[in-house]
C-alpha cells in the first residue's frame, strides 16, 4: 500500500516526506526497543513505534527502513524532525496507539516483515 | 559528539582504514550518528546494501555500548579487499563476565540508555549475530576491545 494510504487509514500527519507519499510499503515492524528493530526488522518495511527520538530515525536509516509511523501522538522534537529530513526518512504521526495502528494496517493487507523470531524454548529465562 | 575522519594520507594508519570516530561516554544526544556516518561512507563504493546494513547495525550497537558504559572510545572502520572490519575500543570499566554479557537479555543498563530505545541486553548478541567473525576481549577496570568482521563474499 502507498504511504499516502497509510496516512489516510490512521488520520496521520505527514511530518517529513510529503514528496515520498507514493512509495509502496508491504511489510511492517512494530517496537519501541531499537535493539530489537536492529535485530529483526527488514529493509523496506514501515517502522511502527512510540519512540520519537533521533535514535529511532538513525535505526531506520541503518536498515533502509522505508518510513516511520510515530504512534500515541508522541511529542516530536526539532532534533527528531531535523534528523529525519537529513537522512531522508519519511515520518507519519498518528494519535492511534500501536495496537490500533497495527490492527488497521494488517486488516488492509500489510504484514509483519518477519512472522516470529527464531530461537529455542529452553532459552526463555536469563539468569 | 565529535566525529572525526582521519585522512588516509596519514602514514601512521593502514591503508584500509576508512575512518576513525571518537566517542565520549554518556554523551547520549547524538547517539547513533557514527552508524549513520559509517553507512554514508560505505555507500557508492560497490559494497552490497545488505553488507552495509549489517555494518550499520554493528556500528550502532558498538557506539551505544561505548556511550553507555565507557569513559571514552573510538570506532574504526576498515575496508579490506575481502571484508569490512569494525573495531571498537574503549577506556572504561570493562566486562567482568563476557559469556554473561553476550547472553540475550542480560543488561546492566540504566534509564538514560533505555530512554534511547536500547539497554535491553541485545547489543552484543546483535553485533555477534551480524558479524562473520566476532572478537571481544576486556580488561576489568581498563576497557574493552571489540572486533567485528563482515566478509564481502558472503
Amino acid at each position: 500500500m502507498k504511504l499516502s494510504e497509510i496516512r489516510d487509514l490512521l488520520d496521520a500527519r505527514v511530518i517529513v516526506g510529503e514528496d515520498k507519499l507514493d512509495i509502496e510499503i508491504t511489510t511492517a515492524f512494530g517496537a519501541d526497543l531499537m535493539s530489537d528493530v536492529l535485530s529483526f526488522a527488514r529493509s523496506g518495511c514501515l517502522l511502527i513505534t512510540g519512540l520519537s527520538n533521533p535514535q529511532a530515525v538513525r535505526t531506520a536509516y541503518a536498515l533502509d527502513i522505508a518510513a516511520i509511523l510515530v504512534c500515541r501522538g508522541k511529542f516530536l522534537t526539532d532534533k527528531f524532525i531535523e534528523t529525519a529530513r537529513e537522512l531522508g526518512i519519511p515520518i507519519l504521526w498518528t494519535r492511534f496507539i500501536i495496537f490500533e495502528s497495527c490492527g488497521r494496517l494488517f486488516q488492509k493487507g500489510l504484514t509483519g516483515c518477519i512472522r516470529k523470531t527464531d530461537g529455542n524454548e529452553e532459552k526463555i529465562i536469563v539468569r | 559528539m565529535e566525529t572525526r575522519k582521519k585522512l588516509l594520507s596519514d602514514e601512521d594508519f593502514p591503508e584500509s582504514l576508512e575512518g576513525i570516530y571518537r566517542i565520549q561516554g554518556r554523551d547520549f544526544v547524538d547517539a547513533g550518528i557514527i552508524s549513520s556516518e559509517v553507512k554514508k561512507s560505505l555507500q557508492g563504493k560497490g559494497i552490497p546494501e545488505s553488507i552495509i546494513r549489517r555494518i550499520a547495525v554493528i556500528t550502532f550497537e558498538a557506539e551505544i555500548n561505548i556511550i553507555s558504559y565507557a569513559e571514552q572510545g573510538t570506532i574504526q572502520l576498515f575496508i579490506e579487499p575481502d571484508a569490512i572490519i569494525i573495531e571498537a575500543n574503549d577506556i572504561g570499566p570493562g566486562i567482568e563476565d563476557i559469556d554473561l554479557a553476550l547472553q540475550e537479555g542480560y543488561s546492566t543498563a540504566d534509564d538514560s540508555i533505555r530512554e534511547l530505545g536500547f539497554g535491553a541486553g541485545m547489543g552484543l548478541s546483535n553485533i555477534k549475530k551480524f558479524s562473520d567473525i566476532f572478537e571481544l576481549t576486556s580488561d576489568v577496570g581498563q576497557g574493552t576491545r571489540l572486533k567485528s568482521i563482515v566478509k564481502l563474499n558472503g
